[in-house]
């Protein structure tokens, strides 16, 4: 069964190793190098990645480097992007508000 | 963002919830009243360019908030919120729902349930929102009538660091 991406964009930790590699491709050595988790753990999220044809490996030489299939993330993210744009502009308003609030309870 | 408050937006495609996590620079109770007094939701709720119009507004269980979203050649877009559990300032749940300026819901487009949460984070409160729709279908059908409402920002911020990412 393939995975569900939003499900896979859930969790932080993947959401965090996504925008590593968004960078340049990794080893999964050098993605673990950025967490506080084990290489295990990250081998774990790189497959459900891998499931979900978020990430594709790419082999150079004895070294597999992960790579962020990039039309894959844009279809998620145009969906999630119009939401989270949404909430975004909101709380900045809402910042502004509290900031005009507090100047004049004081 | 400008300042470093922690902000979080997680969407669950298979309990059709979005979940939304945010820091503000302010205590609690004055938190508690931007998202329960009329004057105050009408300043900041609609997303800009969007403005917020309260018609009428009675924050209790069982009670309502009636407002439009207006766009700024006039278009007004209706909600209804029902309120139905209230414990201030930790929480309260809502049923929203797309009406028209009467009042009357529109029983063909869906509705989601809203659980807001409010606790402490130091001097700071963080506001957790949880929308929960009835089926992943409800969910597109929302997404979908915003991006048709034109309150969705343009994605050309997106495309263009996508197209940096593939150089």
């Amino acid at each position: 069964m393939r995975r569900d991406i939003f499900q896979a964009v859930a969790d932080p930790t993947r959401r965090a190793i996504i925008a590593l590699i968004a960078l340049q491709a990794m080893t999964p050595n050098a993605i673990a190098e950025h967490f506080d988790t084990t290489r295990q753990a990250i081998s774990k999220h790189l497959k459900v990645l891998t499931e979900c044809e978020l990430v594709k490996q790419e082999h150079q030489g004895r070294e597999i480097y992960y790579q962020l299939e990039i039309d894959k993330m844009k279809e998620i993210d145009k969906w999630l992007e119009q939401f989270r744009k949404i909430w975004e502009t909101r709380f900045a308003q809402l910042d502004n508000l509290l900031s005009t609030l507090k100047k004049t309870h004081k | 963002m400008k300042n470093n408050l922690y902000f979080d937006f997680t969407a669950d495609k298979v309990k059709n919830t979005l979940t939304i996590k945010r820091e503000f620079l302010a205590g609690r109770p004055l938190v508690w009243d931007c998202y329960t007094k009329r004057e105050l939701l009408d300043q900041w709720f609609a997303p800009a360019p969007l403005t917020t119009k309260t018609k009428s507004m009675d924050f209790s269980e069982g009670g309502h908030w009636h407002y439009a979203m207006v766009e700024p050649n006039g278009t007004e877009y209706w909600g209804l919120t029902e309120y139905v559990k209230i414990q201030p300032i930790d929480y309260y749940t809502a049923l929203d729902a797309f009406s028209n300026a009467e009042g009357e819901i529109n029983e063909d487009l869906p509705r989601a349930e809203w659980l807001v949460n409010f606790t402490d984070r130091g001097e700071n409160a963080l506001v957790e929102t949880i929308v929960t729709y009835k089926s992943l279908s409800d969910l597109e059908t929302v997404i979908q009538m915003g991006m048709e409402q034109g309150m969705m920002a343009t994605l050309e911020k997106l495309d263009q660091l996508l197209l940096t990412l593939k150089k």
